[in-house]
């Protein structure tokens, strides 16, 4: 299956913005974070479809992925 | 006195004259200082009902007992007065270095009495006290006020002003410190500016003393490796300043776009935290004693400045449906000159952009050229420049903030806003216990009053539900009261994403020599928002008014990741009225005024 990642602040870098990844079915966000080499103690807000999502929460075709590192607030 | 300096200016500008009165120790013990010490001094000797341009209105400018310690984040001040925009009590809150100098000069407080027959600066240096014309700088922006005052003043004074907004009373007008600090909300500048008074310079000698130095360097390192470990203050904030948001708060579907009417804002890349900082940012700024530095000095083009902050790019990006960084920047610039608040201001605009396109403000009304249509971005700097100076019927009504001005042309349900002022950058449809948090905040529309994105969105202290009912009344309650302790201590709101009740005990004993608990602390919050809530209702604040715009409250959101929902007020209200120990209808019981001592 075919799913979006959307990147956000200091975990762009050497990674850019946006990503399409191939992912074997029941793959979950944690699988994400391996294949982009991302530590889990660096994942501060992990998004499935804009709603709080779980790392062994299975993904879905098309799902869109947003992982942010710590954040400000405002 | 440990921590407070111990006396209050009390400054009569009618007559040009001034007086030094002892703090009363057991009263500051008790309401802290800052906003909640503020807030006392109102209640006892400003009539609620007055009229917030009534010369019997006061401007109290206050500091908390941190104020100028070594505390991390202790420089801020605050500006309690009767709010010319909501009717309710005001206490704006501001950082820079301008509050600390205070406290230096030997003063917890500056009590502004009167009106100033004609336009006056104060000097302050120490127990100097000296009023001069301001008829020089009457009308001129921040930036020029304060380059000009810095010549007068003693070497490395700190100077704080209004701009051409509160000269004119703009009911969204700020007062500014350090060129572009602002205690920005509820028209405080418009407060200060009917009062005749231009600028407060000042200069002091004296540190405040601390009950136990050995102790306070302790938890004073303590602290900083809280702040230094924790991901939002010691990441997040330091890197991208409060601009990271955009992103996150867009991609959870919750960021207000076209004034409220959808939530996701699909250029919200170009309005970024990421994108300011990979083509903007010059440097980082800090405040006073403050290892955060949150804050961004940016440039586009002829325009160099600070800011802007998260809630500003909102309010002149996504609620203007404007995404073009460039005019935000530059709107953010002129607001700070124009001394004018910049959630309002762009607000303001947002709304002006709604009842263009429903036709209830029409070409004809519009004049010089500019535009009204969603995403005007080059048009956002002179409606910023029109409301400071009231230019024209739309600058004018403009300078009224959304709601009169909607009101004027005939849709008040236009204006995105609580008791009259306006909603801060988060959607409360999505994100439940924020939306409890605006109607009940007791200055009106606002976030820093108890800032549930932290637990709602950031997971901090821990990850709440943001569409759950259960437990939010209890939540805003405890947000809301150690708010009002931070905002009365005299530091800064961002430092409790790092640090806990505990953890500002331990800082505010080790200055002052108490022996506060947790729970003290607390009570203390508790306290001071049952008397702001007093006034409010001695005012005219009817309950009623603790509500949101009928958008939030009836209109799901149309689309995007929140789809759906709508805030569900109505089920969180009754239960915060009883954890609160009011009546159902909102009004606090006597025998909770009485066990909280108000
Ligand atoms: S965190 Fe930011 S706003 Fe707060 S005191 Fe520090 S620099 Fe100023």
């Amino acid at each position: 299956m075919k799913i979006k990642v959307r990147l956000f602040a200091t975990l762009r870098e050497n990674r850019g913005k946006e990503l399409e990844l191939s992912l074997q079915d029941k793959a979950t966000p944690e699988d994400v974070i391996q294949e982009l080499e991302i530590a889990k103690s660096d994942v501060a807000i992990l998004l499935v479809n804009g709603r709080d999502g779980d790392f062994s929460q299975e993904l879905r075709e098309s799902d869109v992925v947003s992982i942010f590192p710590p954040v400000g607030g405002g | 006195m440990n921590g407070y300096a111990g006396k209050i200016l009390r400054i009569n500008l009618s007559d040009h004259t001034y007086k030094t009165e002892e703090l009363d120790k057991d009263k500051a013990l008790k309401y802290i200082g800052g906003r909640g010490l503020g807030s006392r001094i109102m209640a006892e000797e400003v009539p609620p009902t007055v009229d917030a341009f009534d010369p019997e209105n006061k401007v109290i400018i206050a500091t908390g007992p941190l104020t100028g310690t070594p505390t991390p984040a202790g420089g801020r001040y605050m500006v309690v007065t009767k709010s010319p925009l909501t009717g309710t009590i005001a206490s704006s809150n501001s950082g820079g270095f301008w509050g600390s100098e205070l406290k230096f000069a030997g003063y917890d407080l500056l009590i502004l009495e009167g009106k100033s027959p004609k336009p006056v600066n104060i000097f302050i240096e120490d127990d100097k006290i000296t009023f001069k014309d301001a008829a020089h700088v009457w009308g001129k922006i921040v930036s020029e006020t304060t380059s000009i005052l810095a010549e007068e003043a003693p070497d490395k004074a700190k100077i704080l002003c209004i701009g051409p907004g509160g000269e004119n009373l703009s009911k969204i007008s700020a007062v500014m410190n350090d060129i572009n600090r602002a205690a920005g909300r509820s028209g405080v500048g418009a407060v200060v500016g009917s009062k005749n008074l231009k600028a407060i310079v000042v200069k002091g000698s004296s540190k405040p003393t601390i009950a136990d130095s050995e102790k306070l360097k302790e938890v004073v390192k303590e602290s900083r490796g809280k702040l230094k470990d924790n991901g939002v203050t010691g990441q997040g904030l330091p890197t991208y300043g409060t601009a990271v948001l955009v992103n996150i708060i867009n991609e959870g579907g919750v960021f207000p776009t076209n004034n409220f009417q959808t939530t996701y804002f699909d250029k919200a890349e170009n309005i970024s935290g990421e994108h300011l900082a990979e083509n903007f940012l010059i440097k980082r700024e800090s405040c006073f004693a403050c290892p955060i530095a949150c804050g961004r000095y940016t440039k586009a083009d002829e325009v160099e400045g600070g800011g802007p902050e998260y809630e500003t790019i909102w309010a002149f990006g996504a609620a203007c449906g404007v995404d073009d960084m460039k005019s935000v920047i530059k709107a953010n610039f002129w607001c700070n000159e124009m001394g004018l608040d910049t959630i309002s201001a762009g607000v303001t605009i947002a709304a002006a952009m709604e009842l263009y396109q429903r036709g209830k403000i029409t070409d004809a009304d519009i004049d010089d050229g500019l535009s009204l249509k969603w995403g005007a971005g080059e048009s956002l700097v002179e409606w910023v420049k029109k409301m400071g100076r009231r230019d024209g019927l739309i600058g004018d009504k403009m300078a009224e903030g959304s709601y009169r001005m909607a009101t004027h042309f005939g849709m008040p349900e236009v204006a995105m806003a609580v008791k009259k002022q306006e909603l801060p950058a988060y959607d409360p449809r999505g994100i439940r216990g924020q939306g409890l948090q605006y109607a009940t905040s007791n200055r009106g529309g606002c976030h820093v009053r108890g800032y549930l994105i932290s637990p709602e969105i950031l997971g901090l202290p821990q990850k709440l539900d943001r569409f759950a009912i259960d437990g939010k009344a209890e939540w805003v309650k405890i947000f809301q009261d150690l708010t009002a302790f931070i905002d009365s201590a005299g530091l800064c709101l961002f430092t409790s994403f790092a640090i806990d009740g505990e953890g500002y005990a331990n800082l505010t004993n080790a200055v002052l020599g108490t022996d506060f608990t947790q729970e003290d602390i607390l009570e203390a919050g508790d306290r001071i928002w049952n008397l702001e809530r007093d006034y409010n209702l001695k005012a005219g604040i009817d309950p009623s008014q603790d509500t949101l715009p009928k958008r939030l409250l009836k209109d799901p959101i149309p689309d995007g990741p929140s789809k759906g929902n709508v805030t569900r007020l109505e089920e969180m209200l009754p239960k915060y009225y009883e954890i609160r120990g009011w009546s159902e209808k909102g009004i606090p019981k006597a025998e909770t005024l009485e066990k909280l001592g108000v």
